[in-house]
């Protein structure tokens, strides 16, 4: 088990198997994405409150889904870099704080067009879940910011994992909000029984895992040019930029 | 058309499905576009150390 960690870790080694990985992770991530949209956009019959409108649930679940994933992901992995000093669970953080933020404002963004003709609004500031998310978007601008800002990859992986680390605060109330405030924002959903029918899960679930799997080859993607950056200096770096294929 | 109109909600609909995919592809591009700045950084200058050797 040990053997396996400290290989992974191997800069070398997850260079080159992040580059075989990312297309079993695009290629049926795109698939599951394709499938999802189109049943979601018209296979899928109209909710019966919500009319057509519903099919917004499709790209905003994953996106909120993926905003939390993202911050968790940067959590684990500045815990892991703090406790066990692998430098490669320091650049998960660095990969997934864009991706992260990027999916946070888009679950903002689709969750606020959604709620103009449910709610009447586009915005609401006493509303819990809606609020919380908005912090999680600033917790990973800070989080970017603190990194870009500290010269000393060491000194930034230390500051930037405490940082994830204290925010998971915020992410659990981010998932509970709905159910300890009272909300405009649905309760659970997804994954709570008889609250969806079948039809219109199977293809939130395609996009789920959709969206996982391309957030996976993105960020692999990222790990491996925080990788080469951070590795620059290195032996393996020269002999692979030197080498006749090379090693883009 | 009336797929188009999702029942008059085909503004709302299409905008954030619209946006989901922009949003996914500047990223995707964004990611490609830095490892090659950082790829072709790199090769730059190991291969002027190399000269100099």
């Amino acid at each position: 088990m040990w053997k396996f960690f400290h290989q992974m870790a191997s800069p070398p080694y997850f260079y080159r198997l992040a580059a075989t990985l990312i297309p079993w992770f695009a290629i049926p991530g795109l698939i599951l994405i394709a499938y999802g949209a189109y049943a979601g956009l018209f296979l899928v019959s109209m909710d019966y409150q919500q009319g057509d409108a519903f099919r917004i649930i499709y790209v905003h679940v994953p996106s909120a889904y993926l905003s939390m994933m993202a911050y968790m992901m940067m959590a684990v992995g500045g815990g892991i870099g703090l406790i066990w000093r692998l430098k490669l669970a320091h650049a998960v953080g660095a990969a997934a704080a864009p991706l992260g933020a990027a999916f946070t404002f888009l679950a903002l963004v689709t969750g606020s067009i959604w709620g103009r003709p449910m709610w009447g609004t586009w915005w609401e500031w006493g509303d819990p879940r809606l609020t919380s998310e908005l912090i999680l978007l600033f917790l990973y601008f800070g989080y970017m910011a603190l990194r870009s800002s500290i010269d000393d990859t060491a000194k930034a992986d230390k500051a930037s994992a405490v940082l994830a680390l204290v925010g998971v605060v915020n992410v659990v109330i981010v998932h509970f909000s709905v159910e300890w405030w009272s909300s405009l924002h649905q309760g659970q959903t997804v994954f709570k029984k008889g609250t969806m029918d079948a039809d219109m899960r199977i293809p939130l679930f395609a996009m789920l895992i959709g969206f996982s799997l391309i957030f996976g080859a993105m960020v692999l993607r990222r790990l491996r040019t925080e990788v080469l950056f951070r590795e620059r200096r290195t032996r393996w770096v020269r002999e692979l930029v030197l080498s006749p294929e090379g090693g883009k | 058309m009336e797929a188009l109109a999702m029942g008059g909600y085909g503004a709302y609909v299409w905008s954030c499905f619209g946006l989901a995919f922009i949003v996914t592809v500047v990223i995707e591009w964004r990611g490609r576009v830095r490892h090659n700045e950082i790829y072709r950084d790199i090769e730059v200058r190991i291969k002027a150390l190399e000269e100099r050797e």
